[in-house]
């Protein structure tokens, strides 16, 4: 089957070139917009490490979603550490040497490909249910979450039900590294399963998944508490001043 | 007992969530601004012909100006965290008033324009061509918003509504449609020097009454000084402090508290007005332009020091902006923070043991504390995040016997809005301004039904005019909001001065209450 080995090579290509690309784009694009006024939401920190804690709080933990609200805490969270695991759990295929860590946490990627599903489920039934999220939910959002839990499924079937052969499919990709492209079992599901994953990977810059990259450049999360302690004024309206 | 043309909602012992009404308050429609007034802040008079190709323009403009903006419009999940938290959607029911709902105006006319995923595939990502539906739509729910941030502290990227809501009126006023209330009210600050247009005279007029009345009431000369030169201590306070009840006994209070002090201050006419609507607007331009004043005021009267009267959205202009629009402030004394809050000043003055109160002239009100918006979620008092917080509690604390906090939800960073800030305290939002009051007076009604508590303190001349307004609609009386610094005012024990009378000739009762102050002060003293 050189036609769809050859398709998902290209397919990988095409994906990891609109994901980083994309992303680049977006951060800088993100980083050189100025942020002319001093917006943290406050309490907030009045040191730059305060900050960095804060927002690792944030990324972490979830903590302004905690207080906002615990079921969609509870289940995002789920998703997103079930996720991280997951992707941790997959750098076996990308890498060569397995690093120790990567090897030490298999296992708990398996859990964490449960916790995503569960996650996942918990979030789409809050969108079919709860009216005000209800009211806000476009198609897209179904789309994603959509997705999301094929992707997991689809992963979780081939763990449990119907085996793949691993060793191929890590060939296939080291061989990407070197546009050395070897042959890709052709197992429907792992096929789709890479469908979805390559699909993932091309919206990415172009959706709402831009919450990862967002969540940094926040200016009400990022921003030091010292307004009267430093004169904070953007290159704009700096202009302003010289008129 | 005030008259409404609306149902006004029935106050519950908890806020709670009500089920969504889609186009609930779809009617609300604030006054549009005229040309006059449009045209003295720079904007076109009426809504110009390719008013969407404006539209888009500045939308693209302001993106790449505000990185809140930026940021915000893409990183939305649409996880529904802030649904539930903003006081208009409590109050109206309408999603629209959801702080994501609100933020959708928007964000699906930027898909529309700004996003490959809008432009290919509108429908798949919510994204809209801007038309005149929309338009109205934008102007109807972005005058619906207080800009009051409470959305941003629930929300996972911290998403700030008011910024989205800033933007939306800088767009709409860019292509002539704008506000009336908050438009003309700049206008009057450029002319005259402050919201109300009280002109120069009518201060001094009014300043001078205060003295009269205080040392009246008192026996001691305390002074209310205006465009004094030299003065120590400019302080910059909302006209309504000038004005009308209670505000204008928070302004007595802070008097008293200089006095005590024994510094030199003034106010000044040039900058007669702390409050700085060109926030409300998102125009950058004109919040400079008013902030300004205060520079000029303070070069002008070569003061060393600007203190801050109560005003919540006043404070996040003069704590978080003032040095990136008027400073820098070296030209002032070094040893004091630019600018200072009266809060901070009093409760400094009160660490150092400088004040002397008697708390028992509060002992006829039982006392809550409402923490305004902008206050407690953009600004800080004091060198500790959260002094904000504390700080007008200990000066409560300091001054009366009996203070009871609200519900932990409601107060905080979690406050809820009076329901009249951002630029909607104009009588033709009546319904919004009901409307949502309700979660704060639920918690309010809460503590005066458990705790017997019969007046709320404020820092802020619009939760003051919002609550003397709005109280009456619920059963309550308008003369229950209190400025926190007429607390002060009434427990202040003051110090007469060598040229004030020992004892009050026509008043027997002040008399008294005299010889009792001075009586309490030597025991404090020994």
């Amino acid at each position: 089957m050189a036609f769809l080995t050859n398709f998902y090579a290209f397919l990988f290509y095409f994906a990891a070139f609109v994901i980083v690309s994309g992303l680049a784009f977006k951060i800088v694009q993100y980083s050189r917009t100025p942020a002319p006024l001093k917006i943290p939401t406050t309490p907030a920190p009045t040191t730059r490490s305060g900050v960095v804690f804060r927002m690792m709080r944030e990324v972490v933990l979830f903590e302004s979603l905690f207080r906002g609200n615990k079921w969609t805490w509870i289940f995002g969270w789920m998703f997103h550490f079930g996720l991280f695991l997951v992707t941790l759990r997959h750098l076996r295929y990308f890498m060569e040497p397995v690093p120790f860590l990567i090897q030490l946490v298999q296992p708990y990627g398996i859990y964490g490909g449960f916790a995503m599903i569960v996650g996942l489920a918990g979030l789409w039934v809050r969108r079919f249910f709860v009216d005000r999220v209800k009211y806000i939910t476009s198609l897209s959002d179904h789309l994603i979450l959509g997705l999301l839990i094929l992707i997991g499924c689809t992963g979780l079937l081939m763990k449990f039900v119907f085996h793949v052969d691993v060793v191929e499919i890590k060939t296939f990709f080291q061989g990407l590294y070197s546009f050395d492209i070897k042959p890709l079992p052709a197992d429907p599901l792992l096929l789709l399963h890479l469908l979805l994953v390559a699909s993932l990977m091309i919206i990415f810059p172009y959706s709402k998944l831009l919450h990862a990259p967002g969540l940094f450049f926040s200016p009400t999360r990022n921003q030091v508490d010292n307004p009267r302690e430093q004169r904070h004024i953007a290159p704009w309206a700096k202009k302003l001043e010289q008129q | 007992m005030a008259k409404a043309t609306f149902e006004v909602p029935e106050l519950t012992q908890y806020t709670e969530v009500p089920a969504i009404q889609p186009g609930a308050m779809a009617h609300s429609a604030t006054f549009k601004s005229k040309q006059e007034f449009q045209e003295q802040l720079g904007f076109p008079g009426e809504l110009v012909d390719d008013w969407q190709v404006k539209a888009i323009d500045k939308m693209g403009e302001l993106l790449g100006k505000y990185r809140s903006l930026r940021v915000y419009m893409d990183a939305c999940v649409k996880c529904g965290s802030c649904t539930d938290k903003c006081h208009y959607f409590l109050g109206t029911n309408d999603p629209k008033n959801m702080p994501v709902g609100r933020q959708d105006l928007m964000r699906k006319v930027y898909r529309r324009y700004f996003t490959l995923s809008g432009k290919l595939f509108p429908k798949l990502v919510g994204a809209e061509d801007f038309t005149k539906e929309v338009l109205d739509d934008w102007y109807c729910y972005f005058h619906q918003c207080s800009q009051c941030r409470r959305c941003s502290v629930f929300c996972p990227y911290g998403i700030d509504t008011a910024e989205i809501s800033m933007a939306a009126r800088e767009i709409m006023d860019s292509i002539g449609v704008g506000q009336k209330y908050c438009n003309e009210i700049i206008g009057k600050v450029y002319k005259i020097g402050n919201n109300l247009g009280l002109p120069g005279p009518a201060l001094a007029d009014t300043l001078e009454g205060l003295e009269e009345d205080v040392y009246d009431d008192t026996g001691v000369k305390v002074r209310y000084p205006l465009d004094e030169e030299g003065a120590e201590i400019l302080l910059i306070t909302p006209s309504a402090d000038f004005f009308a009840e209670p505000h204008v006994d928070g302004l007595i209070g802070y008097g008293k508290v200089f006095h005590e002090a024994g510094v030199s201050w003034t106010l000044s006419t040039h900058a007669s007005e702390a409050a700085n609507f060109g926030m409300f607007i998102g125009s950058y331009e004109n919040m400079r332009r008013v902030a300004q004043r205060i520079r000029e005021a303070a070069i002008q009267l070569k003061v060393k020091r600007i203190v801050f009267g109560e005003c919540g959205h006043a404070w996040r202009v003069a704590y978080s902006f003032l040095n990136t629009l008027a400073g820098p402030w070296d030209f002032l004394d070094p040893r004091y923070p630019v600018p200072q809050h009266i809060c901070e000043f009093t409760h400094e003055l009160i660490q150092q043991g400088k004040l002397t109160f008697d708390k028992s002239e509060n002992d006829d009100k039982v006392l809550t504390y409402h923490d305004s918006c902008n206050v407690a979620r953009a600004s800080r008092m004091g060198d500790m995040p959260g002094g904000q917080f504390e700080i007008p509690r200990a000066i409560i604390r300091a001054t009366c016997n009996h203070f009871y906090d609200m519900d932990e939800d409601t107060i905080r960073d979690r406050t809820f809005c009076c329901g009249g800030g951002g630029g909607l305290l104009t009588d033709d939002l009546m319904e919004v301004r009901v409307k949502g009051a309700k979660p704060r007076l639920d918690a309010l009604n809460n503590v005066i039904q458990e705790k017997g508590v019969t007046h709320m303190a404020a820092i802020c001349a619009i939760c003051k005019t919002q609550f003397s307004k709005v109280l009456p609609y619920y059963g309550m009386e308008m003369d229950q909001i209190l400025s926190l610094h007429q607390l002060v005012s009434n427990a202040i024990v003051l110090t007469p001065g060598p040229d004030d009378a020992e004892e009050d000739e026509d008043d027997d009762l002040d008399g008294d209450d005299l010889d009792n102050d001075n009586k309490q002060e030597n025991d404090e003293a020994a």
